[in-house]
């Protein structure tokens, strides 16, 4: 069991600092449904298939993320609040090297 | 007015299933939903992916399990309104219901199930300022009528399917045609976006990418848009009569949060003890848009809430009758349009 550190800026504004399972097959938007970071039906609309755009983040820290697939990048062209660092975070994996990752939530849309 | 004996609200899997539990019964059922289409998320966001946990199915794809729904239940005559939402609900002195669409379409029923999934679909508007002012006013995110943008100068922004066949389609419609995507990629049939090129090419629709549409001028109707391509300093300003955001559906809970149902989560509390019942008697909650301790948002959890939730409806429609479960390969299922399907009968017959 290896577990590692998020920092997750609601969409209030709340910073969360939050324990991540990497054993466990769980997305960045797992991980905020998993500790209620977002109301129920706000995030996760389409269960993890880049095809809702619910997950929108913007990545904070410097890490080195999975490059992004033809999917998010097609979705995130046509999402709100896109910035440079938006990314899906049902893209996003729980690795051992995001340990310190810092995300903040976009506004829902 | 139309009568039914369950009157669905959502034609989604978990909706579609329940017409044939409910037809096992001798239960009538009618369907309302926002989509034109039955299958709700399955047909609308994700038809071509595969699902791996319907029981039996080793893999079927979204859209063939709601063909295969569809087919399940076509003997027992379900009734659609489709591309309505369902928007209010009146309890009647009989303890029925009467619910009405946004469009005005009445439905009676004494048992009223809810398998909204998310909620319904609606279109997702871009942040634009003035915006709601010009809704109906030049702006619209979806087509209902095409022949209101003849030989009109229309905007039309988006990167997906509907902005590309929309774009086509007016080509040959409005006086001018422009589509505003914020990539230079399209996310589309590959046919679409072959034809958007070959009509760039001819001059017949207007392409400006990576650009986004960043503001609306007018009156009282929208006279321009002001696009902002990346890269550029100065802003374009289009004058248009019409701006047609296609930007995709989200689902929302909608009218349905006013019901008086027991919400909690965005979804609708129920009694996973018994049936699947609400806080109002007779109206059920099934699928993806109820709650109860250790709920599960899965296809296959949806058939079996509808499954229990139509034995209840049976007795709460017919409160006197005895009713015991009957196997599918005992009963055969008879449809309501009088076809039969039931298992071969064995032939005992001497061998001599």
């Amino acid at each position: 069991m290896s577990d590692i550190k998020l920092k997750i800026t609601d969409r209030e504004g709340v910073l969360h600092e939050v324990d991540a399972p990497t054993d466990m097959n769980m997305n960045l938007m797992e991980v905020v449904r998993s500790y209620e970071l977002a109301p129920e039906g706000t995030i996760g609309i389409c269960g993890g298939m880049a095809m809702c755009a619910s997950c929108q983040c913007y990545v904070k820290s410097d890490h080195e993320l999975p490059e992004m697939s033809d999917d998010e990048d097609a979705m995130l062209a046509e999402a709100f609040n896109v910035e440079d660092n938006s990314r899906l975070g049902c893209q996003i994996h729980m690795t051992p090297d995001l340990d310190g990752l810092e995300v903040e939530l976009a506004p829902e849309s | 007015m139309i009568k039914t004996d369950i009157l669905i609200i959502g034609a989604g899997p978990t909706g579609l299933f329940a017409v044939f539990e409910a037809g096992l019964l001798q239960l009538k059922c009618h369907l309302i939903d926002a989509l034109p289409q039955a299958g709700g998320q399955c047909s609308e966001i994700y038809p071509k992916k595969p699902i791996y946990d319907i029981p039996g199915f080793p893999e079927v794809l979204a859209g063939d399990l709601v063909d295969n729904l569809m087919e399940q239940i076509k003997a027992f005559q379900p009734g659609f309104t489709l591309g309505e939402r369902a928007e209010t609900i009146e309890k009647q002195e009989d303890g029925s219901f009467i619910v009405t669409t946004n469009k005005g379409t009445k439905h009676h029923a004494p048992i009223v199930a809810i398998a909204g999934g998310l909620g319904s679909f609606e279109p997702r508007k871009p942040l634009l300022e003035n915006l709601s002012k010009f809704e109906d006013n030049g702006v619209a995110y979806m087509i209902k009528d095409p022949e209101v943008y003849r030989n009109k100068k229309v905007v039309i922004a988006g990167g997906g399917d509907s902005a590309l066949d929309w774009s086509i389609f007016l080509a040959d419609v409005a006086a001018e045609v422009t589509l505003v995507h914020r990539r230079n990629e399209f996310r589309g049939a590959l046919d679409s976006v072959e034809k958007v090129q070959q009509l760039k090419n001819a001059g017949k629709i207007n392409l400006i990418t990576p650009a986004e549409i960043v503001g609306l001028k007018g009156g009282d109707t929208l006279t321009a848009v002001e696009i902002k391509k990346t890269g550029e300093e100065e802003n374009i300003v289009l004058e248009v009569d019409n701006f047609i955001a296609l930007f995709g559906l989200s689902p929302k809970l909608g009218p349905i949060a006013d019901w008086g149902l027991e919400i909690e989560k965005n979804a609708i509390k129920v009694n996973n003890a018994l049936d699947y019942q609400t806080n109002i008697p007779g109206i059920y909650a099934i699928g993806d848009v109820n709650t109860y301790p250790g709920k599960l948002k899965l296809i296959l959890c949806g058939f079996h809430e509808a499954t229990l939730m139509c034995q209840s409806a049976y007795q709460k429609i017919y409160p006197d009758k005895k009713y015991v479960m009957k196997y599918t390969t005992v009963g055969g299922v008879s449809g309501f349009d009088g076809t039969k399907k039931e298992a071969p009968k064995a032939v005992v017959k001497a061998i001599e």
